[in-house]
């Protein structure tokens, strides 16, 4: 058991640090592009599965940021359920296959002028702030399923219940707004 | 790696859900552009957090945190959609203005209600 800990405590990763930081900014710019393309595509049931290629992707940047469960979790909650709810919600207010010309509204124009404006911004910030910051990823893995349990469980535990307090007020309310009045039926 | 990428990254992504909150007219592609914003912030949490190397790993918990927050948001926001779909017969947002100011102006859903409910009759 310690064995292996310590093994994978000095085990090199699995891509060279130059390697970790081509991959992090070619699946970086995939996932901006679907996230673009998500914004900007016509057809409401694509917009859905590239929204799928783009939480995908942040899912890869995390396993590439060693924060693997993390990175599970996001597969498993947004690929795996948050997605499944946008096509069920687009197929029952019965939004159109094919390509729908009103799919953008009037304001599309001053929309794009303001997060333009806020994008330049915040990346002048950014990269003013942290021009020579580097993450080093050597080591053990930081977000391995085993520290998140500890840390989740040892410190957080309080807003964890109170998480899970808010999730069953979440499911109460979904159901109650959903259902159909009896004189409706 | 530079922290800079993962930073213009988050930062670049939060404002193309900006735009998509906007610009769409569907609301649910509005919801799905509030998702692309929270995991933004979730991959600027997890970035700083292990650039940071925190001991109690609060940016990975608060990651949790709010993967769980919008998965509540998306299903209570889904279900106010359906709800209005139900009542109004559209889910555009451009078109939900019954509480807007301009009385004088002639109203599109009024005449489609109309025509939902003697659908419906």
């Amino acid at each position: 058991m310690t064995g292996t800990t310590v093994l994978a405590a000095n085990a090199p990763g699995f891509l060279s640090p130059s390697g970790v930081e081509i991959a992090f900014l070619l699946v970086g710019i995939a996932t901006l592009g679907a996230a673009v393309v998500t914004v900007t595509t016509k057809q409401l049931v694509h917009a859905a599965l590239w929204l799928v290629m783009a939480l995908g992707g942040l899912a890869v940047e995390y396993l590439l940021l060693t924060a693997e469960f993390i990175a599970w979790v996001q597969v498993l909650i947004y690929v795996g359920s948050v997605v499944v709810l946008l096509l069920f919600g687009l197929m029952l207010t019965k939004a159109p296959i094919g390509r729908s010309p009103d799919a953008d509204s009037a304001n599309r124009w001053p929309a794009l002028g303001v997060a333009v404006a806020a994008a330049a911004a915040l990346v002048w910030v950014v990269v003013d702030a942290f021009r020579t910051t580097w993450i080093d990823l050597r080591g053990a893995p930081q977000g391995s399923t085993k520290v998140s349990g500890e840390i989740l469980f040892r410190h957080w535990v309080l807003p964890f219940e109170a998480l899970s307090v808010l999730l069953l007020a979440a499911l109460v309310g979904a159901i109650v707004l959903s259902r159909r009045k009896k004189e409706e039926r | 790696m530079h922290l800079v990428y993962a930073a213009v990254l988050a930062a670049l992504l939060f404002c193309v859900g900006l735009y998509g909150v906007l610009a769409r007219r569907n609301a649910i592609l509005v919801l799905m552009s509030v998702e692309l914003m929270l995991n933004a912030v979730n991959l600027n949490l997890v970035a700083f957090d292990v650039w940071l190397r925190d001991t109690l790993h609060a940016g990975q918990a608060l990651t949790l945190f709010t993967i769980a927050i919008a998965a509540a948001e998306i299903g209570i926001g889904l279900a106010i959609v359906l709800q209005v779909y139900r009542n109004r017969g559209t889910a555009d947002v451009d078109r939900l203005r019954d509480l807007g100011e301009d009385a004088h102006r002639p109203d599109p859903d009024r005449a489609d209600r109309e025509e939902k409910a003697e659908a419906a009759a």
